[in-house]
């Protein structure tokens, strides 16, 4: 079976920024993919060459089979994308926004009863009907464009971060949406600036000015940083983070509120040499604890062993996001 | 003794019928990174836009640095550093430039100007390119320009609007740095963030939803005040055991969390032998259970639910 | 299906935006009232001063030629030259007819020779008047001498004719048709539905894809299978409608407001219209997916319907006597065919034996409009 996405080589220019360039991935049908990395990493890019609203350029996508570049219009019936900004008319209601992407997919009548009746329970928009979109909450919005972009019953759902800046239980809400979508056998590309939500899908490509540093299942990319991490609580973290700075094969070390996060250098974390650093200035442990490499963690160091740091970031090569 | 920095009592603002900001009260300490997390139209933005003077109160009373934030919002600007969501300087001037143009409207002059200059140079990291167009700067340099123009005159406050949006994670912890160094030499930040991992930076967190303020302490004693206990459960079909989960007795709530499911329980030893039970009856393979301790995330929707849930629309 | 549903979407956004409501349908009315109103060719009470030096008979009686004609007013009689420059200087009048000393005289001995030879040794002969005009309006000023020629060729034709019974060898019967009162409201008010109509209808066009794109829906618009042709015209439906009850509404007051006369065929100009309002349409909608910004494209929509419509349609001025590169322009201002239209459809009743050619015009403009949109209209960003 072909995948449900595939990209050779994929290069996209805007005059001398280069937003995405040399993207080689492929999606398989039925999986949660994310696609992760900062403002500027080419995910918009990536995404809308996808949906087939990029012009064609160098590389190809193939989507289901069908390349992008050639054939746009012969993807499009079986995809759907939703875009980072939000897409919907604002001044058409719940109900009529959802009508008018029904009749341009050209869902038959009859069967639309029931898929509404299942989209409303889905998003909770049912009360909601016959409000103006554009008075919708953010995470209301964002049900809605996913109803929209549902009603068709795609194949292959593009999503351009559907959750940014939306509250943290709508946003739940709408990830439990895309696994049920994808437990119905729905392939689903996501793109999140959230690195804890990437964590969530089946296989993560962690992009960066415009090229892929990793690609894989969040828990093998978090296996790359094995007992590394470490949790230091002390009487004085201030002190305690200036000190342990520059303690030896520490990479990072960083204050969350009273607790100091350290990154070791390749060699795994060193406890006792902490403790007793931290012991011998006067400061007082109050607890120290492994932590588990989170998927920024992963990030950083990927960007880190790039020799990608910020300085080397692209201008936004992207449209910029409505503030 | 000195006044606080930043003091609000019942502060509303309405828009026509709709509450940004409902009846908030707050105290902002000396030197504090105090933050304000919530969503999108959570009222975060507003409430600073009131203390800056930018915005007037529909209700309520505020003081900046002891100064009333109705009657005297141009002696407070004089106190205060100010950086919006959006980038507030002018792209198409050169960063000494901007930098020049700053020190002008805050009227600093002769060898202070030339110190603060070369200060705004060092932490933007931007010496030797201060010929540089702003606007071709990469993101995260030019946040960090704006954040030296923003305290350029050396403010006792400092407020932030979402500025670090859109930045990558690197250039966001740099960030982070350069505003803990701030509150170390005594300056008093208050910032907002949608961000939940990004707010474990902040001594003390107001936790706002749809305009009302619905908790404020430290990230620490914000996830104590979830009284019930938090499982992480492994399985295989994670959507289908939420669901499952959600309806169970003795289970508070159950929601995604990465490729776990978390599970706010009633109490612990039930749920022990409860949870395998369910997601058994749906046919989940229970991978193991485990406590964890919440997550910011955990706290604010359980907040919110408590509150008698989220109005929607 | 997909037609419909784009064009049932555009209603009701139109239907609920009150700026485009206004735009299409306030608007309109507004401005056929105010230019309608505005808007007069025919000049009257033109307010005169009289200096009668010579105080005779003769020279009251040529003063009353000048008022009796309706198109002068005697405003002020100065007593002295010098006062005659100060009325003009301070607009207090437009014109001023000065009749010097002795003009009785002159005017016998004119009437004399004049009627013994009638050749040569009539011309210096004459009883001069000097008329003064006021150029800085100069389209009063001509018309105003025109008027002031005219009183005083009859005048002196009488005198000259007084008892004689003459046929002269030449003699032009005028008959004005189709306007025969000369009223310049016949004129202008069928060429004005013409040229407010090529404005709106770019007007109201050149927000609508641009407004897409910058509201972000034209991205996700251009994810789904749409037709680049369902959308231009499926936008174009509702616009088209309503320029075609904004025509109706324009023609019903040219006829009941202005008592302009109508004499041709209702049906013949409802489909004329329409052609006419596709090509304008087309051409804002072009604009509109060429700028992708509402404001760069209704300023350009104004600048390539205002300017042209008004001064190249032949509303204002008449197209036979431009400059030839202009009258070349004006081959493609659709107005210009749509201004004819409706002249020759409400003045001279003509039909579509004479207007086949406007007709097949304004279809190839509906048709390269449309055309270009469509062209211009892309489901891709960037």
């Amino acid at each position: 079976m072909t995948p449900a996405v595939a990209l050779r080589g994929l290069t996209r220019r805007f005059g001398d920024v280069t937003a995405v360039s040399d993207v080689t991935l492929a999606v398989e049908r039925g999986e949660l993919f994310g696609i992760v990395g900062p403002d500027g990493a080419g995910k918009t890019t990536t995404l809308r060459k996808l949906a087939g609203v990029l012009g064609p350029r160098e590389g190809d996508a193939q989507v289901l089979g069908v390349s992008v570049a050639r054939d746009p219009e012969r993807v499009k019936p079986h995809v759907a994308y939703m875009s980072q900004r939000f897409g919907l008319y604002e001044d058409l209601t719940v109900g009529e926004n959802i009508e008018f992407y029904a009749d341009l997919y050209r869902v038959p009548r009859a069967e639309r009863p029931a898929r509404l009746e299942r989209l409303y329970r889905f998003s909770s928009l049912g009360p909601f009907q016959s409000r103006l979109a554009g008075n919708l909450s953010g995470g209301m919005k964002q049900k809605l464009s996913l109803s929209c972009a549902l009603i068709h019953h795609p194949e292959v759902l593009l999503l351009d971060e559907p959750t940014f800046g939306v509250d943290p239980i709508s946003r739940r809400d709408l990830w439990l949406i895309l696994h049920e979508m994808v437990a119905e056998g729905v392939t689903v590309v996501v793109t999140t600036s959230y690195l804890d939500e990437a964590e969530r899908c089946d296989r993560v490509a962690l992009l960066d000015h415009g090229r892929v540093l990793a690609l894989d299942s969040p828990a093998r990319l978090q296996e790359r940083l094995p007992g590394r991490l470490l949790a230091v609580r002390t009487n004085d973290p201030r002190r305690a983070r200036e000190l342990l700075k520059k303690l030896e094969g520490v990479r990072r070390a960083e204050l969350f509120g009273d607790t100091v996060h350290l990154r070791f250098e390749q060699a795994a974390a060193d406890e006792t040499r902490v403790r007793s650093a931290l012991t011998a200035a006067g400061i007082e442990v109050l607890a120290i604890e492994p932590l588990e490499p989170s998927l920024e963690d992963v990030f950083m160091e990927l960007v880190a062993g790039a020799g990608n740091g910020a300085n080397e970031e692209l201008p936004d090569a992207e449209t910029s996001r409505e503030g | 003794m000195r006044a606080d920095p930043a003091r609000v009592h019942e502060l509303t603002r309405r828009f026509g019928d709709f509450t940004a900001v409902d009846r908030v009260t707050f105290a902002v300490r000396h030197g504090e990174i105090f933050g304000f997390l919530g969503p999108n139209g959570a009222g975060k933005t507003t409430t600073i836009k009131m203390l800056t003077g930018l915005l007037r109160p529909t209700q309520g009373e505020g003081w900046v640095d002891g100064l009333d934030i109705g009657r005297q919002p141009d002696l407070i600007r004089r106190r205060i550093g100010y950086m919006s969501q959006r980038f507030s300087l002018y792209p198409d001037l050169r960063v000494d430039e901007n930098i020049a143009l700053f020190a002008g409207l805050y009227g600093i002059a002769g060898a202070r100007f030339d110190d603060r200059r070369s200060w705004v140079l060092a932490m933007a990291g931007l010496l030797g390119r201060e010929r540089s167009l702003t606007g071709e700067l990469p993101l995260g340099f030019k946040q960090r320009l704006a954040l030296g123009c923003a305290v350029l005159h050396e403010p006792p406050i400092l407020f932030l609007d979402e500025p670090t949006s859109g930045v990558d994670p690197v250039a966001r912890r740099a960030f982070w740095d350069l505003i803990d160094s701030l509150a170390s030499a005594g300056t008093t930040v208050l910032v907002t963030t949608h961000y939940m991992e990004e707010a474990e930076y902040c001594h003390r967190l107001a936790l706002m939803n749809r305009g009302r303020l619905i908790a404020l302490d430290t990230p620490a004693a914000l996830k104590t005040r979830l009284e019930h206990p938090i499982f992480e459960v492994r399985t295989d079909r994670p959507p289908v055991a939420v669901e499952a989960l959600r309806g169970a007795a003795g289970v508070v709530d159950a929601a995604l969390f990465g490729r776990a499911v978390h599970v706010v329980v009633e109490d612990e030893t039930t749920a022990r032998s409860r949870i395998p039970e369910v997601l058994a009856a749906r046919a989940c393979a229970f991978h193991g259970m485990r406590r964890v301790p919440p997550a910011l995330e955990d706290v604010f929707v359980w907040l919110v639910r408590r509150e008698g849930g989220a109005v929607e629309g | 299906m997909r037609l419909g549903a784009v064009a049932r979407k555009e209603w009701i956004q139109l239907r609920r935006d009150v700026r485009s409501m206004i735009l299409a349908f306030v608007l309109p009315m507004f401005l056929l009232l105010f230019f309608g109103y505005a808007i007069r060719w025919d000049i009257r009470d033109i307010p005169l001063a009289v200096l009668d030096q010579d105080g005779s008979p003769q020279s009251r009686e040529l003063v009353e030629a000048f008022e009796a004609s309706g198109y002068f007013s005697v405003k002020e009689r100065p007593g002295a030259a010098r006062e005659v420059a100060d009325l003009l200087a301070r607009g207090t009048v437009r014109a001023a007819l000065i009749i010097p000393p002795g003009f009785a005289v002159d005017l016998a001995a004119a009437a004399g020779s004049g009627g013994e030879a009638g050749g040569a040794a009539g011309t210096d002969r004459s009883a001069p008047v000097q008329l003064l005009l006021d150029g800085s309006d100069a389209n009063t000023a001509t018309i105003s001498l025109g008027y002031a020629d005219a009183i005083v060729a009859r005048y002196s034709s009488r005198v000259l004719l007084q008892g004689r019974e003459v046929v002269l060898p030449v003699r032009a019967e005028p008959r004005v048709w189709y306007n025969p009162t000369l009223e310049s409201a016949n004129m202008i008010v069928p060429a004005l539905v013409a040229v407010i109509m090529s404005i709106i209808a770019a007007m109201l066009t050149a927000l609508t894809i641009s407004r897409e794109w910058e509201r972000g829906t034209m991205e996700q618009l251009a994810s789904t299978p749409v037709h680049r042709l369902e959308v231009v015209l499926g936008k174009l439906i509702p616009y088209l409608g309503i320029g075609a009850v904004d025509v109706s509404i324009a023609v019903a007051a040219g006829i009941l407001v202005f008592g302009v006369p109508f004499r041709g065929s209702v049906l013949l100009l409802g489909a004329l219209t329409l052609l006419f309002l596709i090509g304008a349409l087309g051409v804002g909608m072009f604009i509109s997916a060429t700028l992708k910004s509402q404001v760069l494209a209704t300023q350009a929509a104004i600048v390539a319907t205002y300017l042209p419509a008004l001064l190249l349609s032949g509303f204002l001025f008449d197209i036979a006597s431009m400059p030839v590169v202009l009258r070349g322009i004006t081959y493609i201002v659709p107005a210009r065919y749509y201004v004819a239209v409706t002249r020759g459809i409400f003045l001279k009743g003509v039909g579509a034996d004479v207007l086949w050619v406007q007709g097949l015009f304004m279809a190839l403009f509906a048709a390269v409009g449309l055309g270009l949109a469509t062209r211009m209209f892309r489901k891709e960003i960037g």
